[in-house]
């Protein structure tokens, strides 16, 4: 105790130390997530919930057509979307970073357009007003096509500043090299800056494959046939037909099935970029 | 074929960063096989001269001849010029995606649409040269300074070019991997290379350059001999600078004069 005698800095305070307050204070999240777990099971209706959401039989009645049909055309509409995207955004990238002011301004426009509107209205634009306003047209490909140009025009606006992030990203000397060597400003882009800006933009744009395997669901609004079901429609379809909400959950598990595995793939490539870095 | 034939003739020249006067009206030229070092406090617009030289900066005024070609001329073939001007930068800028012979080997099959084998042959040649055969399949992030800065002068001699521009290539390296980015300057000056060296490597000056050339404000002070303008400097602007060069420990607190030129380093 002589040593707390010559520390008039910290006086002897009444009551609790930080460190037993921390504890106590740890003790007490403890304590309320127990009690909101019990009060869970508690008063949840159990026999209810599994009749509702966990019906073996009308689950086993899913497959295999939840997989072979729902999956397959989920990721069929998400793939597609992303190549479109992906194709799109990067003319969109190199004309927002181009030296031809307008096709910059375009650009501009373009990616404050299509970040700024809601997914589901640029469905329903290219699923109805399109087919309106112009009667003749037909877009390729019938509802796949659709959903691939729906999908493709947010995902672009998206992709267009990653992508843009990205090449701005790779330092100026990698130019200036490729430049000193004979490389004409097209093919430097293409053979040396491009390459590793997609190194550096991979995570996010797996991001963005997420975001759009999920906003495939939207193909829900422009009337599918039974064929061209992706899982929120067929889920949804099964579980009014059932009166039962276990195909929702078992379309959901199908989302996560590919979700989850992607969201970690994304999280190993940062950590080893971040490792790169270093 | 003369040897005062000059190799790189420069004219008149300024370059301004906006209001930032850097090069203040430049005249030098480099003869066939003559190497060249150009010393000068930072700021003092050498590196942006050796810019100049292969126009990845854009002169204000005045000209820039490399093999008889004006690179000035608003009409020339920039990228045709370019590939016979090899350029060793101070961050090496080797391409970090590719191995090492990838990095020699891509330049020449874009570039030069050479073939296959024989863009290999010349990378193996070329790598062989700088002493790093056995790296050829490594990546650049896995070989140290001096080595990437090897790579990157094999990468410049895989184009076959005339002249050689080298913007402090030593000063990112540890010192001691100096010695062996020196040893292939000196090799390819004694090859007969024409060079043109941005550098603080005074011993290097001294012993391979055929001329030396002091920079400061923006001006050429001194060009001669080595031993002239290293050993024996007429101008005190010059000696004042070798002195705080060659001694830095002896120099003294001064007073930071407003004239100084150049963009900070």
């Amino acid at each position: 105790m002589a040593d707390t005698e010559k520390l008039p800095l910290q006086p002897k305070k009444k009551g609790l130390t930080r460190r037993q307050k921390r504890s106590l204070s740890r003790g007490a999240q403890y304590a309320v997530f127990v009690a909101a777990v019990i009060a869970f099971a508690v008063t949840a209706d159990w026999g209810r919930l599994q009749n509702q959401f966990a019906q073996a039989d009308i689950a086993e009645r899913m497959f295999p057509d939840v997989i072979t049909l729902a999956l397959k055309n989920t990721v069929l509409y998400t793939v597609t979307g992303f190549a479109v995207g992906l194709a799109l955004g990067m003319v969109i990238a190199l004309m927002r970073l181009s030296s031809v002011g307008p096709y910059r301004w375009l650009a501009g426009i373009y990616i404050e357009i299509f970040r700024g509107l809601p997914a589901l209205l640029i469905f329903i634009f290219i699923g109805v007003a399109v087919p309106l306003a112009f009667p003749g047209t037909e877009i390729i490909g019938g509802t796949y096509g659709k959903v691939a140009l729906a999908l493709g025009l947010v995902a672009a606006a998206y992709m267009a500043e990653t992508i843009r992030a990205g090449i701005q990203a790779v330092p100026k000397g990698q130019m200036e090299a490729a430049r000193s060597l004979g490389f004409s400003p097209a093919r430097a882009m293409v053979s040396i800056i491009i390459p590793q800006a997609f190194r550096i933009i991979l995570p996010p744009l797996t991001n963005e494959l997420v975001l759009l395997f999920k906003d495939s669901s939207l193909v829900l609004f422009l009337g599918v046939t039974l064929e061209e079901r992706e899982l929120s429609k067929y889920g949804r379809d099964l579980a009014s037909q059932t009166a039962n909400s276990t195909p929702i959950l078992v379309a959901g598990l199908c989302y996560l099935l590919i979700t989850v595995p992607l969201g970690f793939v994304v999280r190993r490539m940062e950590a080893k970029a971040q490792e790169a870095v270093k | 074929m003369t040897p005062s034939r000059p190799e790189i003739r420069v004219s008149g020249l300024h370059k301004s960063f906006g209001d930032n006067q850097v090069l203040r009206g430049i005249d030098l030229e480099i003869g066939q096989g003559e190497v060249v070092c150009v010393i000068g406090p930072s700021g003092s617009g050498k590196s942006t001269l050796l810019r100049c030289v292969n126009l990845l900066e854009e002169p204000t005024e005045g000209q820039v001849f490399v093999g008889g070609t004006e690179l000035t001329d608003p009409d020339v073939d920039i990228d045709a010029v370019r590939r016979r001007i090899g350029m060793v930068f101070q961050q090496f800028n080797l391409f970090p995606h590719l191995t090492v012979t990838e990095n020699l080997t891509l330049p020449q099959r874009r570039v030069l649409r050479r073939g296959k084998a024989e863009a290999a042959k010349t990378a193996a040649e070329n790598l062989g040269r700088v002493g790093l055969a056995e790296k050829a399949d490594a990546y650049p992030s896995s070989l140290s300074g001096g080595q990437q800065q090897r790579v990157a002068i094999a990468r410049a001699l895989a184009m076959g070019p005339e002249v050689m521009l080298f913007d402090e290539p030593t000063s990112a390296l540890d010192p001691e991997l100096v010695g062996d980015v020196l040893a292939v300057m000196r090799m390819l000056a004694n090859e007969g290379m024409t060079m043109m060296v941005v550098t603080h490597e005074m011993t290097f000056a001294r012993e391979v350059a055929d001329r030396v050339v002091f920079m400061d404000g923006g001006v050429i002070v001194e060009d001669g001999a080595p031993e002239q303008v290293i050993g024996h400097p007429r101008h005190e602007r010059t000696r004042h600078f070798l002195s705080r060069l060659l001694d830095p420990a002896m120099a003294d607190v001064e007073e930071e004069t407003s004239d100084q030129v150049g963009k900070p380093e």
